[in-house]
C-alpha cells in the first residue's frame, strides 16, 4: 500500500537541508494551510454542485446544465457572483457578534475537515483524543449559529438559531453515543488506531448487528446535525424565510452556505472512518489476492469515495422525507434515538466482552 | 504498520493551530476581498431588519420559549455521561469486570434521571 507519509517525510528531510528546524516546521505549516484552504474551497464548490444535481434527478430535472461542460463551473460562477454581492450595512444589529459568527462557523468546519483520515499518512492532525477532539470542534459551530441567529437582531433569526440549537444539541448526544459504541470496538479514539483497527473488515462488518444500529443511529443524528433534509425547520423556508442566516448578505451569508456543505462531507467523512474503515481499502479476511488488488486504488480515492457516496444518501433523505414538526423532532430524539443508543452501547459492550467482533 | 505522522510533525497541537488559523484566514482574506470588489450603495431603507414589508414591531432580542432551557439542561445531564463514558470506552478490555460493575452503576443512575425526566414530561413540546 502507498504510504504519502514518504513523500512528506522526504519533503520534510529537503526544508530540514535547506534551514533550520523551527523554520522547516512553519514551511511545512504553511504548506498544510494553503492545502487544506484549497481542499476546503473545492470540496464545498464539488458538494454544491453535486447536491444540485442530485436534487435535480430526484425530481427528474436536469440540474445546473450551462456553464461549463455539464455545468461543472455552475458553483465557480456562483462563488464569484457571491463575492461581488453588496455587503448591506444594517444598522439594528450587535456588530461584532454578527461578524464573529462566520468565524466560529468556519473554524469549527476547518477544525473537524484537518481531523479526517485523508489517506495513508495523509491525515493532518493525529491526536490520541482524535475522534473526540472532533465531538469537541464540531460542537463550536452551534455557537456560531446562535451567535448569528442573536446578532442579527431579527424575530426570524432568533426563532431559527433557537430551533438550530436545539436540534444540533439534542443530535449531538445520538452521534456521541454511536461514537462511543465504535471506540468500544475499536478500543481507542485516535484516527489512526480506528483506521488501522479496521485493516483486516470494516467494524460494519465487524461489530454484528451492534455496529449496524450505531451506523442508523448515525446517519440520522448527523443528518439533523448538519440541519439537512427533513430535519431543516432553521432554515424551513416557509415559515422562518432563510433561518438564522436572514440577515446575512453576500459572502457573509456564503459563508454560512460553505459551512453548511462541508458539515455534510465532514458527518459523511467520520461515518466512513468510524465504519466503512477511513481510507482503508475493502478487505476481506481470507482473501489474500483480492485485498492485494483493493491495495492498488490510492487511499485518498477510498476516503473521498466512502464519503460522497454516504453524502448521497444524506442528500437523497431530504428529498425523500417531509420536514419534521419540532416536537417530532425533538421526541424522535429523546424518546427513540437516545434510549436505543444506550441500550446499543450495552449491547456492543457485551459483544466485545464474549469476543464476538473478531 | 502505523503510518507515519504528516512532515514528520509529531506535536498535533501545532497542526491544530494551523487548521484554526487556516480556518480565520479563509474568512478574513474573503472578506477582505469582498470587501474590495463589491459595490456600496447607502439607502436608509437598507438598514431595517428583513420583515415582511413592514417596520418590526418591539423588540427582537425578546425572552423565548423556556422549552429550549429545558432541553439545554438535558443535554448538558446526558453530555458530561458522555465524556465520563469515554476514557472507560478506550479502557474497557484492560479495566475488564470492575470497571464494567462501576460504570453500569454510573449508567442506571443516568437511565434513572432520563426516566425521571420522561415521566415529569420534560421530554413533552408544548
Amino acid at each position: 500500500m502507498q504510504d504519502f507519509g514518504i513523500i512528506t517525510n522526504s519533503i520534510h528531510e529537503f526544508f530540514l537541508s535547506l534551514m533550520p528546524s523551527w523554520a522547516a516546521v512553519l514551511c511545512e505549516c504553511i504548506i498544510i494551510g494553503l492545502g487544506l484552504l484549497l481542499v476546503y474551497s473545492v470540496l464545498a464548490l464539488f458538494y454544491i454542485l453535486y447536491e444540485r444535481k442530485l436534487c435535480a434527478y430526484v425530481q427528474c430535472r436536469l440540474g445546473p446544465n450551462r456553464v461549463g461542460p455539464w455545468g461543472l463551473l455552475q458553483s465557480v460562477a456562483d462563488m464569484f457572483k457571491i463575492l461581488i454581492k453588496e455587503l448591506i450595512e444594517l444598522r439594528h444589529i450587535d456588530k461584532f457578534l454578527f461578524a464573529l459568527a462566520p468565524y466560529l462557523v468556519i473554524i469549527a468546519s476547518m477544525m473537524c475537515f484537518a481531523v479526517l483520515p485523508w489517506g495513508n499518512g495523509l491525515q493532518i492532525i493525529d491526536f490520541n483524543i482524535g475522534i473526540f477532539f472532533l465531538l469537541a470542534c464540531s460542537s463550536i459551530g452551534v455557537l456560531g449559529i446562535l451567535l448569528a441567529g442573536w446578532s442579527s437582531n431579527n424575530k426570524f433569526t432568533l426563532i431559527g438559531a433557537l430551533r438550530s440549537g436545539a436540534q444540533m444539541v439534542s443530535y449531538e448526544l445520538s452521534i456521541g453515543l454511536s461514537v462511543i459504541t465504535m471506540v468500544v470496538l475499536a478500543g481507542s479514539m485516535s484516527v489512526g488506531d480506528i483506521v488501522a483497527a479496521q485493516a483486516d473488515a470494516w467494524f460494519i462488518f465487524k461489530g454484528h448487528i451492534a455496529a449496524l444500529i450505531a451506523f442508523v443511529i448515525y446517519m440520522i443524528a448527523g443528518t439533523a446535525e448538519t440541519n439537512r433534509g427533513p430535519f431543516d425547520l432553521p432554515e424551513a423556508e416557509s415559515e422562518l424565510t432563510a433561518g438564522y442566516h436572514t440577515e446575512y448578505s453576500g459572502i457573509h451569508f456564503g459563508f454560512f452556505y460553505l459551512a453548511e456543505y462541508l458539515n455534510l462531507f465532514i458527518v459523511s467523512g467520520v461515518a466512513s472512518l468510524l465504519f466503512f474503515g477511513g481510507w482503508m481499502p475493502l478487505h476481506i479476511p481470507g482473501w489474500e489476492a483480492f485485498n492485494h488488488i483493493m491495495d492498488y486504488i490510492p487511499s485518498v480515492i477510498w476516503f473521498l469515495g466512502k464519503a460522497v457516496v454516504l453524502s448521497a444518501i444524506i442528500i437523497w433523505f431530504k428529498w425523500t422525507f417531509p420536514r419534521l414538526r419540532i416536537d417530532q423532532l425533538l421526541s424522535l430524539e429523546w424518546k427513540y434515538l437516545l434510549p436505543i443508543g444506550l441500550f446499543n452501547l450495552v449491547l456492543m459492550v457485551v459483544i466485545v466482552l464474549l469476543g464476538w467482533h473478531i | 504498520m502505523i503510518p507515519l505522522a504528516i512532515f514528520g510533525i509529531e506535536t498535533p497541537g501545532i497542526l491544530a493551530i494551523t487548521a484554526l488559523v487556516t480556518g480565520i484566514a479563509l474568512v478574513f482574506l474573503a472578506m477582505w476581498i469582498a470587501g474590495m470588489i463589491s459595490p456600496r450603495s447607502f439607502n436608509p431603507q437598507k438598514g431595517e431588519p428583513y420583515e415582511c414589508g413592514i417596520p418590526t414591531r418591539g423588540e427582537s432580542m425578546a425572552q423565548f420559549k423556556v422549552g429550549y432551557y429545558l432541553f439545554a439542561i438535558l443535554f448538558l445531564m446526558f453530555d458530561v455521561e458522555t465524556v465520563f463514558l469515554f476514557p472507560w470506552a478506550v479502557r474497557m478490555r484492560a479495566l475488564g469486570f470492575d470497571g464494567l460493575i462501576s460504570i453500569a452503576v454510573f449508567f442506571t443512575i443516568l437511565v434513572l434521571g432520563l426516566v425521571y425526566a420522561w415521566r415529569k414530561g420534560a421530554l413533552e413540546w408544548k
